[in-house]
């Protein structure tokens, strides 16, 4: 059968590193990056003897926020549990987790045309890091553990196998981290590993209802490595069922070097993670005025963002996708355009110049451009200047002596001497050559440090020469 | 039951264990005498709940701290034997 | 052998000063440890450096408590920053925690002189200390015999005279039943009376800190001490603190609640039967009234305890990998094999025989079965309580069905050496304070009663031990 006759099943486990400025059962800093090697940790997260967990509140609230926007139901009781396995990332020898009652079940997000099920949402705790000392995982003689990592919120998301593409995988996965951006529970960065995704991937026999075995595939560093790993996993298992043989149920890597999937671990090497409630930690009563609150408080949601600002802005599809996915960009449009610029003048410049401005200042900036005050390469120039010294621009206008002279007396002067000193392109410009104005303006704005209005000048000129 | 638990028994010592655990969980089975159908199971024996912590940052030990109690490290890391098998992971 | 309080008063009226009181401890530790063995280490050092600052606060008039510069010990379960601390295990030698158990940074602020950590099963898994990594302790009352356990060291150095106090800690009756082995007072706190931070997880809902000492009253100053909310430790309470102001108010019109079946308990001995007996004879004598009461689930309480404390300690002592702190096996040629050796070279036979319990009862197919079943029978044994709590103000009965056990009687019988819990374990199922008094002898060795109250009464089962300790020395 060709690849047409098989359809796809793919559900997806994402993990997001949630936003909190601490760990999730300690006061270590989340942002473990920003430390030397276990220069992050405390007894807590070590997992010393006799330590214990406390939860952090603001990883609840966010998982919460997360969850509401993604419609799902909000549990009135949850509570933490223990998922045991031995592994030197893991310092307890458990990870703290939730098993049977979740923060959040049975929720949907819309990704393009598509519902995708949202089953459901829970919370738990990041591991350390291993260092291999060798090259690959087996042949090292030994491993290296930095467990700064160790304990840092993570909220796991688990869709139901409704996605049918690589690219619908792929768009999910980038539809969650808008979603998360706008909600303010994560960075979602990708690349930084604050957002990975597995993708379990099955095909079936177009029109058959059963599904087929899957494979879980993980190591997925970007939305492209996502959208590559599905599609090879897709054609890799349809293969395997031309040739008339079986999928095996298994955890599979992604190689980015080989552009494969690999097998990682078979299914009879699974575990038995022997989850019990955590006795460490109290259930937690989820209050339901608190989570409407929650729901009320929920910003406008990317999907609805990006409509807004097609057909209120009038912004291009991509261009509402790129100020969609950054929260502090679109923030930024949206306030500049409050302030009086001209939304697709401002996109555009947001877009090519990455303004660090308040958009006060943006707009004033804008309006200078628009105005003829500066020209754009000006522009630029007094932007950099008012981000270094955070004056206004107009101010910066002043103080680098940058505005554009378009007084017609001061320029009727400066051509007056430029018109002097150059008598042969006059005579050029006369006897019908049109690029000998070229010369003289460049006279002009050399004349004028460049502050020349450009435009006002090369009038001023050809009236003269043609008295 | 022990490589799950990681304990590393001989065999003969697995039957030893094996022998033991028995009688204990012979008398274990006595549970099975009562009917727990509608009764709820006890986790943590006092009600407590929404006991949260504030997001604020406390003290974090530095890394010769944290690393002074290890049998090995190297560079401010632990050290640890190979994964040797996917058992491991 | 002087009360806290008397040692106190001596203290404040400078007729000693801490730094005496300290040698004088240890000339008694240096005579009594070749017969008794309570001690896995001796801190002489920091004890001294304390006691000078104990005695610089009595002479410039600084802020002492009851508890400054009395000296006292700490069982090896309780982490002490800087002093090697190894739960009785040689799977933790050498390791020496970077942080104070909050029970003990709380004796600390409290005025502590820490004369050493004190023997114990290993991971407080036994009753006897006789599974201790290290050395069995020996019963002061009778060196051939055991001290209980698992805070058996604490209970031995407590009754030889070996220190003022001791800290021990009770899962199923490892404060409890030491205590009346070795004729010393022994009190478990309600759970979540004390903050369980830095302290070796056994099984984590079961586990309280608690005092040993000579007297009730020196148990109620100790639990002020260290009792009270915890940041650090989410299942500890924020309740009020005080022990003492109805501590001499006496047993007149409560209702003593006793047990039918407490009195019916396997290997129930006939001497500490009777003693119990005379004990609840002189305390109706004291104006209280004995109402029979019913546990009906008793039977089960062990059945139950030997599922939840094995599985809570199967994933506790998980974190024992020998990578950031422990014992290692360096002869390992890869991790899985080092995981296996270490732990094999560093647990001893009761510590991996609840390990595998636990994870065989936590493990896929067995989970409802064994521990979810457990979990259920424990809702019932609470309520078990808490039904004949209506009736009765505190609840009394033996602490142990025996009295001191030869060493090695139970070593090879597992099920026997439980059921010397039986009395004790309801009460960390239920989560209830309890406490353990002296009440005479049975074959000439130390038999405690034990008054166990509902949640949160931890005052009145001290203001019970201490009525009866009253009528006790009164006879
Ligand atoms: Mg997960
Ligand atoms: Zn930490």
């Amino acid at each position: 059968m060709p690849l047409s006759d098989w359809e796809p099943v793919i559900g997806m486990e994402v993990h997001v590193q949630l936003s909190t400025r601490t760990k999730m059962f300690c006061g270590c800093s989340s942002d473990y990056l920003a430390a030397l090697p276990n220069g992050n940790v405390c007894p807590v997260c070590l997992g010393l003897p006799g330590v214990l967990p406390t939860a952090n509140e603001s990883a609840v609230e966010k998982v919460v926020k997360a969850a509401v926007a993604l419609q799902c139901e909000v549990a009135e009781h949850t509570k933490f549990d223990r998922k045991n396995y031995f592994y030197p990332d893991l310092p307890k020898g458990y990870q703290i987790s939730q098993y049977d009652l979740p923060i959040a079940r049975g929720g949907s997000l819309q990704v393009g045309e598509r519902t995708v099920r949202i089953t459901r949402v829970h919370l738990e705790e990041d591991t350390g890091k291993l260092l291999h000392a060798g090259d690959a995982l087996h042949s090292a003689e030994e491993s290296l553990v930095d467990l700064n990592r160790a304990g840092v919120p993570l909220m796991e998301v688990v869709s139901e196998p409704d996605l049918h593409s690589a690219e619908a995988a792929r768009d999910y996965a980038i539809e969650l981290r808008d979603l998360f951006r706008a909600v303010g529970v994560s960075e979602a960065d990708m690349e930084k590993g604050q957002l990975r995704a597995e993708a379990n991937v099955s095909v079936r026999p177009v029109g058959e209802s059963a599904l087929g075995v899957k494979t879980e595939l993980k190591n997925i560093n970007s939305f492209r490595a996502l959208q590559r790993a599905v599609a090879h996993e897709i054609e890799r298992q349809v293969d395997v069922l031309e040739e008339g043989g079986q999928v095996l149920q298994e955890t599979r890597g992604w190689s980015e070097a080989q552009q494969r999937t690999f097998t990682q671990r078979s299914k009879e090497e699974a575990h038995d993670y022997r989850y019990f409630p955590e006795p460490d930690l109290p259930p937690l009563h989820l209050d339901g005025a608190w989570v409407s609150h929650l729901r009320q408080a929920l910003p406008e949601l990317p999907a609805r963002k990006r409509e807004r600002f097609r057909s209120q802005y009038g912004l291009s599809d991509s261009a509402a996708r790129l100020f969609v996915e950054d929260p502090d960009r679109s923030r930024l449009l949206e306030e500049t355009v409050a302030a009086g610029a001209e939304a697709r003048t401002t996109a555009n410049w947001i877009i090519a110049a990455d303004p660090k401005l308040g958009p006060a200042h943006l707009a004033e900036l804008l309006r200078l451009i628009e105005q003829g005050v500066i020209n754009r390469d000006q522009g630029r120039e007094v932007q950099r200047e008012a981000e270094a010294s955070e004056r206004p621009p107009q101010e910066v206008v002043q103080a680098l002596g940058l505005a554009q002279v378009s007084d017609e007396n001061a320029l009727a002067a400066v051509i007056e001497e430029v018109i002097a000193a150059q008598p042969q392109a006059v005579a050029d410009f006369r006897a019908g050559k049109q690029q000998a104005v070229g010369a003289l303006l460049a006279a002009v704005k050399q004349r004028t440090g460049g502050t020349a209005n450009l435009k006002v000048a090369s009038r001023l000129l050809r009236d003269r020469l043609s008295q | 039951m022990a490589l799950l638990a990681r304990l590393g028994l001989e065999p003969e010592e697995e039957e030893f264990y094996a022998a033991q655990l028995g009688g204990i969980l012979a008398h274990i089975d006595r549970l099975r005498e009562v009917d727990t159908e509608a009764i709820p199971p006890t986790a943590q024996v006092v009600p407590l709940a929404n006991r949260l912590r504030q997001d604020e940052p406390l003290p974090r030990l530095s890394p010769e701290e944290a690393l002074a109690n290890a049998p090995e490290t190297r560079d401010g890391y632990f050290v640890v034997k190979a994964i040797q098998d996917a058992g491991d992971a | 052998m002087a009360s806290i309080s008397e040692l106190h008063d001596r203290l404040g009226r400078r007729e000693i000063s801490a730094g005496e009181l300290l040698e004088e401890q240890l000339t008694t530790i240096e005579e009594q440890e070749p017969r008794v063995h309570a001690y896995l280490r001796l801190t002489a050092e920091l004890a001294r450096a304390q006691a000078q600052a104990a005695d610089r606060l009595f002479r410039e008039g600084g802020p002492v408590g009851p508890l400054t510069g009395i000296p006292a010990a700490i069982k090896d379960v309780l982490s002490v920053q800087g002093v090697e601390t190894t739960a009785g295990s040689k799977i933790l030698a050498g390791y020496r925690p970077p942080f104070d158990a909050t029970a003990v940074a709380r004796l600390k602020a409290a005025g502590l002189v820490l004369l050493g950590i004190t023997n114990c099963d290993e991971f407080a898994m036994g009753s006897s200390t006789e599974n201790s990594g290290y050395f069995v302790t020996r019963n002061p009352h009778d060196p051939q015999r055991v001290p209980g356990g698992s805070s058996g060291g604490s209970a031995a150095a407590v009754a030889a005279g070996e220190a003022v106090y001791a800290l021990g800690t009770d899962t199923g009756g490892s404060i409890r039943q030491p205590a009346a082995l070795c004729g010393v007072v022994g009190m478990k706190p309600t759970y979540g009376r004390v903050s369980r931070y830095g302290l070796i997880a056994f099984a984590s809902s079961l586990d309280q800190v608690g005092p040993l000492s000579r007297s009730v009253e020196d148990a109620a100053l100790v639990l002020e001490a260290i009792a009270g909310v915890d940041a650090r430790d989410a299942t500890s309470a924020d309740r009020p603190v005080d022990f003492l102001s109805e501590l001499e108010a006496g047993v007149e019109g409560l209702r003593l609640g006793v047990p039918r079946e407490y009195f019916q308990v396997e290997g129930l001995e006939p001497g500490v039967r009777s003693a119990v007996q005379e004990a609840l004879r002189r305390l109706e004598r004291a104006g209280a009234e004995l109402v029979d009461v019913e546990l009906p689930h008793t039977d089960y309480g062990l059945a139950a305890y030997y599922i939840i404390a094995p599985a809570e300690c199967s994933s506790n002592l998980a974190r024992m990998d020998s990578v950031r702190f422990g014992l290692r096996d360096e002869s390992a040629p890869n991790l899985l094999e080092s995981y296996l050796r270490t732990r094999r070279a560093g647990f001893g036979p009761e510590v991996r025989r609840r390990v595998m319990l636990g994870t065989y009862a936590l493990s896929s197919g067995y989970y409802d079965a064994y521990y979810l079943k457990a979990q259920k029978i424990r809702t019932l044994i609470a309520e078990d309580f808490q039904r004949a709590f209506r009736d009765c103000d505190a609840i009394v009965s033996a602490t142990a069905p025996t009295v001191a056990f030869e060493i090695g009687a139970k070593m090879n019988d597992p099920l026997a050496m439980y059921l010397n819990d039986v009395l004790t374990l309801g009460g960390n199922l239920a989560g209830l304070p309890g406490i353990s008094v002296p009440c005479g002898t049975s074959e000439g060795l130390p038999v405690g009663l034990q008054v166990l109250t509902p949640h949160w009464q931890d005052a009145r089962a001290l203001r019970v031990a201490r009525a009866y300790e009253m009528v006790r020395d009164a006879a």
